[in-house]
């Protein structure tokens, strides 16, 4: 504090600069006096900067209204989705109901559905928009990244040989810390300075080796399993879940997102380059280990409950960043919301087409995902972005 | 006192010795140029005076106070900082942009007036509401530059401002530079153009293979005997400035 004072002074007293000629003038130096082109200066001066594209004057708080309550119309089309037929009053009454078949169905069936179709939405959405904040990079993704593979990998160890069986947190835990894993990987790999694209490259490579690593845990596992097993865990289904993998899930969700928002400051100042952002006071390396920890959580726990539903991260960020001044920090909460909504949408899709379960939620989200990616990666030739 | 003083520092990078005996300072109200061949320490020596890089011994001294002595946010109001790397990854606001220069003094802040100043110092107010990819190079390091000052540190490192510029854009830049330091900031840039060192800057440091090779005002440092000994050239002189003419 005693230095910027000081530094009040200096400005009173400037010492005159010694070189002479072209700059000469310069010991009157209240700001104002300053700017070469005073008439085109002043006349925007004159339109205070205060609230222009600000948080409050551009619409992105609307849009970010706008896509919860998307979010939760879509959870609530996907509750009143379902093979079995039942009408609409008796499925919402059901859930206030003590007992009876509308109460099973909404309580046990439809409603852990909905709900864990916003939590891994969520999950995704906000992981994608801080690892492309990370990373400064409109590719990474925890699916893209092979953070979601690994995290399917840990949960299948745990599931296959019998780990889940000893406790129910097991599961989840086993796929955070496989998410944990690669992440971990990830981080060393950027703080050792590898280049944007060679950190997708790598998450690529991880992404391969954990699919192939839990198809090899499969094939070892001493229970028997089905074929349909293996690739649920690897595209990713909401199909059967429980109230139970809801609950497991949106403790470690809701704490990850919470600590990847409050990074969120510092991917802004990343946006500058890592040099600059450490001359702006952030902790570089604290925000990295941030970003790992909360995406490895809230990817972890939606990948333990759900398989590894991919691209998700990738596409929802890309899509809102535009409505949120391109502003990594504001991007966060949007795109949780946003990839509750896509998951949502994606599993109501996906009952809608095949009523007989054979489709998988992330089946879906792929086929719209993968497109997406290549379009970026060529729109990225031919335009900075 | 010299707002940032380095007093025999060493640093190195993984495996190579980048900074040996260090001896520069960097006054209030002057633009100090650091100048030496590729590879003499330019760079890094502002990354040690930032901490960016920790230095190994020696002291480094910021407004008085000993570097590693003071907390994050102390340092980030004391220095600004304008990196050479000047890639944004987004295309944000303009104004946004400067406005991360007020990052230092936390969320509370607001610095709206400074943010404002800045700018109009910059000249880049009428880009405010424009994004930062849609500017020309010129205007975009007249953008960053605006994130440094609206920070309002006392001391302000900037890695080749010239670089990637039209001549018009680097006089233009080091007339802002120029107009920083009679605000009374110390600023200390370094510079491949001797020439654009040797008109523009009160002092120079030169390096040389991590060495200080001399501090002092454009005439004494950039001599004959110095550019043929660190840089291998020879130099006409206009108006006693230094034009770099031919390898010796």
């Amino acid at each position: 504090m005693d230095n910027y004072l000081q530094f009040q002074a200096h400005k009173k007293s400037p010492s005159p600069p010694s070189g002479g000629e072209g700059w000469g003038e310069g010991s009157s130096t209240a700001a104002r006096d300053w700017p070469p082109h005073p008439n085109r200066a002043d006349a925007v001066a004159s339109a205070p900067l205060r609230g222009r594209g600000d948080k409050r004057s551009d619409n992105g708080t609307l849009i970010t209204i706008a896509l919860a309550v998307l979010a939760l119309a879509l959870a609530a089309i996907s509750f009143v989705i379902g093979p079995a037929q039942i009408g609409i009053s008796d499925l919402f009454g059901g859930l206030f109901a003590q007992h009876g078949t509308a109460t099973v169905i909404a309580r046990e069936i439809r409603l852990p559905r909905a709900l864990l179709a916003l939590v891994v939405g969520g999950a995704l959405g906000a992981s994608g928009a801080a690892l492309q904040g990370l990373f400064r990079n409109p590719l990474a993704d925890p699916g893209v990244t092979g953070v979601t593979s690994s995290a399917g990998f840990g949960a299948v160890v745990a599931m296959y040989f019998g780990f889940a069986a000893l406790n129910p947190l097991i599961l989840p835990a086993s796929a955070i810390a496989g998410a944990v894993a690669t992440s971990t990987i990830l981080y060393f790999l950027s703080r050792a300075g590898a280049e944007r694209t060679a950190l997708i490259l790598a998450g690529a490579a991880i992404a391969s080796l954990a699919t192939a690593m839990t198809a090899l845990a499969m094939s070892l596992a001493p229970n028997p399993y089905a074929m349909s097993e293996m690739i649920r865990w690897m595209m990713g289904s909401l199909k059967d879940s429980t109230l139970a993998d809801f609950e497991l899930a949106v403790v470690p969700v809701v704490v990850g997102v919470a600590i990847l928002r409050s990074a969120a400051r510092s991917l802004d100042a990343l946006t500058l380059g890592e040099e600059a952002a450490q001359s702006l006071g952030v902790n570089v390396h604290g925000v990295r280990r941030r970003v790992v920890i909360g995406v490895a959580l809230a990817t972890g726990a939606a990948t333990a409950a759900a398989g590894a539903v991919s691209f998700v991260g990738l596409v929802v960020p890309h899509l809102l960043r535009p409505f949120y001044a391109y502003e990594p920090a504001r991007l966060i909460i949007p795109s949780a919301l946003g990839g509750a909504a896509l998951v949502s949408a994606a599993d109501i899709a996906v009952r809608l087409i095949a009523p007989d379960g054979q489709l998988l939620v992330g089946v879906m989200t792929a086929m719209i995902g993968a497109p997406f990616f290549v379009w970026l990666i060529l729109r990225m030739r031919r335009e900075a972005i | 006192m010299s707002a940032l003083r380095l007093s025999n520092v060493r640093a190195s990078y993984v495996g190579h010795m980048a900074l040996e005996g260090v001896i520069a300072h960097f006054d209030a109200g002057k633009v100090t140029g650091v100048v030496g061949p590729n590879g003499a320490g330019k760079t890094t020596l502002l990354r040690v005076a930032l901490g960016y890089l920790p230095h190994e011994s020696g002291v480094v001294r910021v407004l008085d106070h000993e570097l590693g002595t003071c907390s994050r946010e102390w340092l980030a109001r004391s220095i600004a900082y304008l990196p050479q790397e000047s890639a944004v990854q987004w295309p944000m606001l303009v104004h946004r942009i400067v406005a991360l220069g007020r990052l230092p003094y936390g969320a509370r802040d607001d610095g709206a007036a400074a943010v404002e100043d800045a700018m109009a110092r910059c000249d880049v107010l009428q880009f405010a509401s424009r994004r930062l990819n849609e500017l020309s190079a010129g205007e975009r390091a007249r953008v960053l530059l605006a994130r440094a000052l609206a920070t309002q540190a006392p001391i302000l490192l900037v890695d080749e401002p010239a670089a990637h510029l039209d001549p018009a854009h680097q006089l233009r830049l080091m007339e802002l530079l120029r107009a920083e330091a009679a605000r009374g900031v110390a600023v200390a840039i370094t510079l491949h153009d001797l020439s654009l060192a040797s008109r523009f800057c009160d002092e120079i440091v030169v390096l040389q293979n991590g060495h200080v090779a001399g501090q002092g005002v454009p005439g004494d440092v950039l001599s004959d005997a110095a550019l043929a000994q660190v840089f291998g050239i020879a130099a006409k002189r206009l108006d006693g400035n230094v034009v770099p003419w031919s390898r010796v």
